[in-house]
């Protein structure tokens, strides 16, 4: 919302500089986004007067003018041919700035002395169309008699200041200059001086020349139009143009500028139809039917659907009401008679036929934001006031009003204790009765009510008044505090204390945190060469995404992680390792009947000089990080798509898959132009914090030595060495405290078709020192269950 | 006899003070104190000794096995220590040389403005609630006072999955949640992924993250809201960040403020970060509409409360001066090594 200080000081008599208006206004709530001081580029561009024209020696297009600007004579050369001696103009003088940064200097033009330039509307800044009497080219000529000298500034409104406000959808009365001021008003403690309306009728009767029917009042609760005779087109008056302009409207006739001024003014929008082209002199307000085509004002055809809402008259429709009038109705210069709609239509109604148009209007923008039908009345009083005064046409007597549910008042119920209670303030009875009625509430302080008036729609309860006392008394002015209240411990859950812990040890690993989107293509599926009924296919999918790459929400975090590394590989980043906590969205049926499965996984993601026991040992340390280590197996895994079918561990805990762990397939890394191993992990966090715990207990630190004893095995190589793993588990009883695989070697001194294993124990007794029989005893045990059962050797 | 063993202490004495390394004193030791040493070889021939000499030689030729070894020790110590001096010599490295060190991976920078934003509240009692993405109608509009009709609702700003589903455009939805389940008094905050049908450039995401504060206890005030968010401001952004509340609007509030934090670069004087005006919009925030607090079966009478929300993308974007938004979803390592 564009508003010009002049304008705006109409209606409230402000003396304060532009600066501190702003910061005012900003704290009362009608945030200023921007100000303009217009024409703040044009410098030294007087009215000058023609005194003479003479043609240029040397040169056939340039004439030599002298010209009075009061003080002195001044001689400029100039190219333009549409003037002549007497005719008043705009002179830039020497050392003048004009918009863009042009500086005017004196000079020579083919030998003559030019003293500055004659200047078109275009030189000040304007489109020709901005200034109806501007010719199409050539220098403006003023059509009044103006102080010779004097700054042309005010005369095109070049001397205003534009105020950028952003309203909140809350404040629809706001979207009008009338509505602003108010505030203003309200804000600075002045009084807000509303325009007098009266309107000078004729004797005749409205009646008699239309009717007006609304056939659905759900959309337009009301209707109300006037008849205007004798209408007279013109130009409308310089200080209106002014005004518009200013505000970003084009001036085009007095008709059309007096119905735009009144919606900048009261925030009403108005349209006026040419009454002898509609048939039967009537206005019915009524849907659209299904298909209907219309030809808008901008020459456009529209289909329109049974959702809209037009105005017909007794054949067709003549306007989309609320957006656009039609072709089929519009005034002209012929036209004789007009009828002039004032009305109000549903918001959310010409917001979505708006939309669905892709037809956006001012008068759309207004009603889209809900306006106050007991405005109606008042903004057509007020056009019709200015027709009459602008000699615009002869305003027939009464008005045809359709308005079968009145808005009325709402009386709100207040108590200043618990206002002052909620803000946390002690303003007074007194002071809030004032502010409230500074924004022309009606307030009864004996009762404790408030009757808003009707434009505000968004006073309904004791908080709303609250807000308005709060911002006229001055957020700033709100004593700061720490509550006291009931104490309240703030502390992360177990479920945030292990992801918070995951993100540790994963970053002391060397892995960095990633981000990627939640949605992605289904496409992913296919470039992850899942089979057409895998699970992770069912993905939920999104009804309006921003197109296909965003359409499904996750399964996933492979296709996030994927991409990220290729990223990172294709800008040539060696070695790269990164993790991300993503969330998977697990429909428990498509389409959703309920809230889905939101898991967050711990996904990470490598490569470079790196391999598979490089990633495993990555979650091997995040599981020991937990305590966990023990409870965790690793299980061979061939079958999922995606990964390598030799290279891929599934993570077992407590017997339960919770993830996997291994290299991409080469197929997968294709579709993510990565050419070099990567290995992923993949953890489902939600199974691990269920099973990860914070408690810890103590044992006692050994006191009795250790014995150590080394095996060496040769092993047949499809054997998977915790099959030997188990085996020493298993036999190695009570006494045997831990072991280490230190050496797994195949090729040369090793049988073909085997690997050498090398192990050691490590054995001890909480209570005494062992004997070299007891181990002996044990390692035969051990050694034999190997030979018989795995076929081990021991060896040489 | 007397003479041999004097004569055997001056010759170990001055053999002593010439030798130059550990191996030429051992020799020197074998020599004299060995098993086939001089003194030893010596000592042997005290049997010619008479027995009246006998005590007297003997007491002599301890004493010099006594002196000798006592020389022998010193000098033994003063080689070792050379010989440990002279190694140490030899081990001189490069101490420039880059260390071997395991490689420490960094957090993403939108973490480590949240985790901030975690601390500061944490330690203020508030916890750390977390609410559904895919969220229910209801919970995203309707509860928090947001009319059917709200253009925020419409296709172009929201996510639809189907019937009542779509993607939540705010973490506010988890005031709900938490206060359904929880009586006052409440003091959390709830960041999270939110997302908004906005095409992705320079300053827009379709996903992004919020952070939703929500307190509710008796007696609540305005002025508690003011002081909250002042002390958060303080140490997120500094002690001397000053904090501005504006009149705004929003449907769950009421009344509603946006608070703008002096700006961080500038100081308040005015730059290119703060566009000229010494101020940066934080968050937006208010008391809690009574109508929330009746939906979900709080007494308005009885409680008060404060909620706020901001986003998060633009505090970490600003913190460290990115341009572009959308370098916090490539995760090029070459960015994130720089938090």
């Amino acid at each position: 919302m564009n508003i010009p200080m002049s304008w705006l000081k109409e209606y409230v008599p402000l003396d304060c500089d532009i600066k501190t208006y702003i910061d005012a206004m900003t704290l009362s709530g009608t945030k200023v986004e921007s100000y303009e001081e217009l024409g703040a580029e044009i410098k030294k561009v007087v009215v000058g007067k023609i005194v003479s024209i003479q043609p240029h020696p040397d040169a056939d297009k340039l004439v030599i003018t002298n010209i009075d600007i009061g003080t002195e004579i001044l001689q400029i050369v100039t190219g333009a041919n549409n003037i002549s001696e007497g005719d008043i103009v705009p002179v830039a003088l020497h050392g003048s700035t004009l918009p863009g940064g042009i500086k005017i200097k004196k000079g020579k033009l083919r030998g003559i002395e030019s003293n500055g330039m004659l200047c078109s509307v275009e030189e000040l800044g304007f489109e020709p169309k901005d200034i109806p009497d501007a010719p199409e080219d050539g220098i403006y000529i003023f059509q009044e008699e103006l102080p010779l000298g004097s700054d042309v500034k005010p005369f095109f409104g070049l001397d205003d200041i534009v105020v950028e406000y952003e309203i909140t959808s809350n404040r629809p009365d706001c979207y009008s200059i009338l509505g602003v001021a108010r505030e203003a008003a309200a804000t600075f403690k002045k009084s807000f001086q509303y325009p007098k309306i009266e309107v000078k009728e004729n004797e005749e009767k409205i009646e008699d020349f239309a009717q007006i029917r609304i056939d659905n009042t759900g959309l337009c609760p009301r209707y109300a139009a006037r008849v205007v005779k004798n209408v007279k087109i013109n130009p409308s008056p310089k200080w209106m143009q002014k005004y518009l302009l200013a505000s970003g409207i084009r001036p085009i006739n007095n008709i059309v500028d007096i119905t735009n001024y009144v919606m900048l003014e009261m925030g009403q929008p108005l349209h006026a139809f040419d009454l002898n082209k509609l048939a039967g002199d009537q206005i019915i307000v009524r849907n659209a039917r299904e298909k209907e085509t219309f030809v808008t004002l901008d020459e456009i055809e529209r289909t329109l659907d049974a959702s809209m809402l037009v105005i017909a008259d007794g054949e067709k429709p003549v306007a989309i009401a609320g957006i656009m009038g039609g072709e089929n109705s519009k005034v002209t210069e012929d036209t004789q008679t007009l009828l002039l709609e004032s009305a109000n239509f549903d918001g959310t109604n010409i917001r979505l036929t708006s939309k669905k148009l892709g037809l956006r209007t001012d008068a759309s923008g207004k009603f889209e934001k809900g306006l106050d039908p007991n405005l109606v009345i008042e903004a057509l009083n007020r056009a019709a006031q200015l027709i009459e005064q602008l000699g615009a046409g002869e305003i027939v007597g009464g008005i045809l009003d359709s308005y079968p549910n009145p808005r009325k008042s709402l009386t709100i119920s207040y108590d200043p204790e618990s206002i002052n209670r909620l803000l946390g303030t002690e303003i007074s009875h007194e002071e809030m009765v004032d502010i409230l009625k500074r924004i022309q509430c009606q307030v009864d302080p004996e009762k404790k009510i408030v009757i808003p008036p009707t434009f505000r729609s968004d006073l309904l309860i004791e908080a709303d008044l609250a807000e308005e006392i709060a911002r006229f008394y001055g957020y700033d002015r709100i004593p700061t505090t720490l509550a006291i209240g009931t104490p309240t411990v703030g502390k992360e859950t177990h479920k945030q204390k292990i992801e918070e812990m995951t993100r540790n040890v994963m970053e002391a690993q060397g892995f960095y945190e990633s981000l990627s989107y939640s949605f992605e293509s289904p496409k992913v599926f296919d470039w992850l060469l899942l089979p057409q009924d895998h699970p992770l296919r069912q993905g939920i999918r999104i009804a309006n995404p921003l197109g296909e790459d965003f359409s499904v929400m996750r399964t996933t975090p492979l296709h996030g992680m994927l991409q990220c590394l290729s990223t990172n590989y294709n800008r040539r980043n060696e070695a790269v390792r990164l993790y991300e906590l993503a969330k998977i969205y697990l429909a428990k049926s498509l389409p959703l009947q309920e809230l889905p499965d939101e898991r967050v996984q711990l996904a990470f993601g490598m490569y470079g000089e790196e391999d598979f026991y490089d990633a495993k040992g990555v979650v091997e340390t995040f599981f020991e990080r937990f305590h966990l280590t023990k409870q965790v197996e690793y299980i061979s895994e061939h079958n999922l798509p995606w990964m390598h079918p030799g290279r891929c561990a599934a993570i077992h805990l407590d017997g339960e898959e919770v993830g996997y762990v291994g290299e991409i397939h080469p197929k997968v890394l294709k579709q993510y132009s990565i050419d070099s191993r990567v290995y992923i992990g993949v953890v489902d966090l939600p199974k691990v914090i269920q099973k990860a715990t914070m408690e810890r207990s103590y044992t006692p630190l050994p006191k009795f030595p250790a014995m150590v004893r080394d095996l060496a095995l040769l092993v047949k190589e499809e054997i998977p060495v915790r099959e030997i793993e188990k085996m020493i588990e298993q036999r190695g009883g009570k006494l045997l405290e831990s072991y280490e695989l230190f050496d797994v070697y195949q090729g040369e001194q090793v049988k073909i078709g085997h690997k050498s294993v090398a192990y050691s124990l490590l054995f001890r007794d909480k209570e005494r020192t062992l004997t070299e029989e007891e181990i002996n005893k044990i390692m035969k045990k051990i050694l034999h269950g190997l030979e018989t059962e795995l076929e081990v050797r021991l060896r040489e | 006899m007397r003479e041999r063993l004097q004569q055997i202490q001056q010759k170990a004495i001055a053999a002593f003070t010439e030798v130059q390394d550990l191996k030429a004193l051992d020799e020197i030791r074998v020599k004299y104190l060995g098993k086939k040493g001089e003194l030893t070889q010596v000592l042997r021939g005290m049997k010619d000794v008479s027995s009246e000499e006998r005590p007297v030689i003997g007491q002599l030729a301890n004493e010099v096995r006594n002196t000798l070894e006592t020389q022998l020790e010193e000098v033994k110590q003063i080689l070792t220590e050379k010989a440990q001096e002279a190694k140490l010599k030899q081990e001189v490295i490069d101490v420039t040389i880059p260390g071997r060190k395991k490689s420490l991976g960094h957090r993403h920078p939108m973490h480590i403005v949240l985790d901030e934003i975690k601390d500061i509240f944490l330690g203020m009692g508030y916890e750390i609630a977390e609410g559904p993405e895919i969220e229910e109608d209801y919970y995203n509009f309707e509860a928090l006072n947001i009319p059917a009709n709200h253009p925020a609702k419409d296709e172009q700003d929201t996510f639809y999955i189907s019937g009542d589903f779509l993607l939540r455009t705010q973490t506010s939805p988890v005031q709900v949640r938490v206060m359904e389940k929880k009586q006052p008094p409440i003091r959390i905050i709830a960041p999270g992924r939110v997302y908004r049908s906005d095409e992705v450039d320079a300053t827009h995401s379709p996903v992004f993250h919020q952070i939703e504060g929500l307190v509710v206890d008796k007696n609540v005030t305005m002025g508690d809201l003011k002081g909250a968010l002042a002390v958060f401001a303080k140490e997120l952004f500094g002690q001397n960040a000053e904090v501005k509340f504006r009149p705004h609007h929003f449907p769950f509030t009421e009344p509603s403020a946006e608070m703008d934090v002096s700006c961080f670069m500038c100081g308040g004087k005015g730059c290119r970060v703060c566009k000229g005006s010494g101020w940066i919009e934080i968050l937006g925030c208010g008391m809690v509409h009574p109508r929330v607090l009746e939906m979900v079966g709080i007494d308005p009478k009885e409680y008060s409360g404060f909620a706020f929300g901001m986003g998060l993308e633009r505090i970490a974007l600003q913190r460290y001066g990115i341009e572009d938004l959308r370098l916090l979803y490539e995760n090029d390592i070459r960015f994130l090594k720089q938090f």
